[in-house]
């Protein structure tokens, strides 16, 4: 039990370790102008979408639940977060914490929204739940696409499907329907990525660590033995759902301030879709896995941009041939051979 | 008259979402995946079907043969090369392979065929009965779409209960150790669901682009997943759920856009889907397993 607790510190203090050299080496290859200036427009996406696949992984590794309509909770942190933004906009002139204050209530609401799901969803199961996160998801982006909310002196008016909301003279919308928000002051950096980051996997280390992770674990584990154990699984299950939708808020409104407009379309199926690549690729439950197969999922059909419209071709054979090289026994013992006959001829032993 | 016409083309529109559950109910209920991409596979009988009539210009009953040919090899393809070696893979490996396969086919698409969007020309034309003195018109891909729903379903739910690849479909759902171990060869039973159900796929290709006449390579994704929550609705793996699911969905969602609104419409739908589920949590006509303990 010592060894296993060791081991899993060592992990999570390596995962720490490697994210803060990353940002240290991508900081200083800043500072040399080595840095192409389309990778420098990826780094804060590149933030967003690996606090995405943490808190994806959150609910698919250790919860143990397919959600695949976590980009709704992405819609609800960016519209939300942008609106705050706007609101805040001469209250709090400090950008970095008028940044801080949107990522915040972007997680709040996302979180909401995520127990609001949360109750009815985790009853199912399986496929079922999968299906139904799905529902959500487009729900949310409906909802969205046909939201009116603007501000004036009067306060906050909203209204669906029609702008009824009369705003007085010399306001304009901030969320606009199917135009959705624009002309956002982009105030997100890439500093406040990396602390994202750093923070999403403090959360997740620490709830991993405790008392309730390892009662959310024994859920996914087998449901029936944590319940006769006494363990309350809708409680726990919601608690891990929540915070990963908190968490999907905050990388929603970090994504949504680096550009000047966006649409609930940016946040659609195929989103939830990118993210639970990544979480597969990078490994079920863990977290460092999840951090280099966004940060590298993210910038390969940019590396392969010479290969121009073959790119989302070749994009998606790499994504079968990865899945049947980890998936397939036939497969991986031939691809093992060379090592494992390589191993022989040192005289060491072969590990079945 | 007008909610006449609406229900019928509700049915309509629910016919097409009842064909491709089909083939995502019976996969389903054979394999135990979600096989994302078969709302691909729509786009590419459509598209075969296109280029058939348009290019070649040959009759649509043989376009169709060959979008149904075609197809049907490529379902069969597709499962021997991406989803066959994954027989004993976790169910999230497999599923995110079908979402691989789906993005291959749309990008082949793009490739081979442009973005540009296409106006598919109507397989039985675009004139219609008048009934009631022109008071309410229903055309006759309405008409054929509903009576192809209608002779499909009775094909199948015969084809699965009589004969004797039906019934060794029926054991490998229920168990496939049992079944194998009974003499059935469960590969070539998954390879003839996959085939039946992308044949199925191209009909509802050919169908869904003659009440909707616009063809680009992401055609099939919408209705795909609209006719996955079809399938979910009636509970999936049953053959009269996937119609039913299929029906009651088509007709909320032309009603939704009627009387709701439009923008909304897919969003009343999949509400709607979500409390079904909540109240019967295996959808209308699945089956209720036990849990053993």
């Amino acid at each position: 039990m010592k060894r296993l607790l060791s081991k899993n510190t060592r992990r999570q203090t390596q995962t720490y370790a490697a994210v803060a050299a990353a940002f240290l080496i991508i900081q200083l290859l800043g500072g040399m102008g080595a840095l192409s200036s389309s990778l420098k427009g990826m780094l804060v996406p590149i933030c967003a979408y690996v606090v995405m696949a943490i808190s994806l992984n959150l609910t698919v590794g250790i919860l143990g639940e397919l959600s695949l309509g976590h980009a709704g909770f992405m819609s609800v942190g960016a519209f939300t977060g942008v609106t705050c933004a706007v609101i805040l906009q001469d209250l709090v002139p400090f950008a970095p914490l008028r940044l801080a204050l949107s990522m915040a209530v972007g997680a709040l609401f996302a979180a909401a929204v995520g127990f609001l799901i949360g109750i009815p969803v985790l009853r199912l199961g399986g496929d079922y739940l999968a299906i139904v996160t799905l529902a959500f998801g487009e729900i949310i982006k409906s909802f969205f696409n046909n939201l009116f909310l603007g501000v004036d002196s009067r306060g906050l008016h909203m209204s669906l499907i029609s702008d009824n909301t009369h705003l007085e003279e010399g306001h304009s919308l901030i969320i606009g329907g199917p135009m959705g928000i624009g002309g956002i002051q982009k105030i997100s950096t890439f500093t406040a990525g990396f602390i994202l980051i750093l923070l999403a996997l403090f959360v997740v280390f620490n709830l991993v660590g405790s008392r309730s992770g390892r009662a959310i674990m024994a859920v996914r584990d087998n449901r029936i033995a944590a319940e006769s154990v006494g363990i309350n699984i809708t409680r726990y299950k919601l608690m891990a759902f929540v915070t990963s939708a908190a968490m999907a808020g905050a990388a929603g409104t970090l994504f949504a301030m680096n550009y000047s407009t966006f649409t609930a379309n940016k946040f659609d199926f195929n989103t939830s879709i990118l993210v639970l690549v990544f979480v597969v690729l990078g490994g079920l439950g863990n977290m460092f896995g999840s951090i280099v197969a966004a940060a590298a999922l993210t910038i390969l059909p940019e590396a392969l941009r010479q290969f121009s419209d073959y790119r989302m071709l070749v994009y998606a054979i790499v994504l079968i041939l990865v899945m049947l090289v980890t998936n397939n026994d036939t497969i991986k013992n031939f691809l093992a051979r060379p090592f494992a006959r390589l191993a022989r001829e040192k005289g060491g032993s072969v590990h079945e | 008259m007008t909610f006449l016409s609406f229900l019928i083309s509700g049915i309509s529109l629910g016919s097409i979402y009842a064909i491709i559950a089909l083939g995502y109910t019976m996969v389903y209920g054979i394999a135990k995946m979600l096989n994302f991409a078969h709302g691909d596979v729509i786009m590419v009988g459509a598209y075969i079907c296109f280029y058939a009539m348009s290019s070649f210009g040959l009759p649509p009953v043989v376009g169709i043969l060959l979008a149904v040919v075609a197809c049907t090899v490529l379902g069969m393809v597709i499962e021997r090369l991406a989803y066959k070696p994954l027989r004993m893979a976790p169910s999230l490996a497999v599923l995110i392979t079908a979402i691989g396969v789906s993005y291959f086919l749309q990008n082949s698409a793009q490739l081979l065929w442009s973005t540009n969007p296409k106006v598919f020309p109507s397989v039985v034309g675009n004139d219609g009965l008048k009934l009631f003195g022109g008071e309410l018109s229903i055309s006759y891909v309405t008409i054929t779409t509903i009576l192809t729903c209608l002779v499909i379903m009775v094909v199948l739910v015969s084809f699965t209960n009589h004969t004797r690849m039906g019934k060794a479909m029926r054991a490998c759902s229920e168990d496939k150790g049992a079944a194998e171990l009974m003499g059935i060869n469960v590969d070539t039973t998954i390879s003839v669901t996959f085939a039946i159900g992308s044949a199925l796929a191209a009909v509802a290709g050919v169908l869904l682009c003659s009440a909707y006449p616009m063809l680009v390579p992401t055609t099939g994704s919408m209705p795909g997943i609209k006719a996955f929550t079809a399938a979910v609705f009636g509970g999936i793996g049953s053959i009269p759920g996937a119609l039913l699911g299929g029906l009651l969905l088509g007709i909320i969602e032309i009603f939704a856009k009627a009387y709701i609104s439009t923008q909304m419409s897919d969003a009343v739908v999949f509400a709607v889907l979500i409390v079904v589920l909540l109240v019967k949590p295996t959808g209308l006509l699945g089956k209720t397993i036990r849990e053993k303990v």
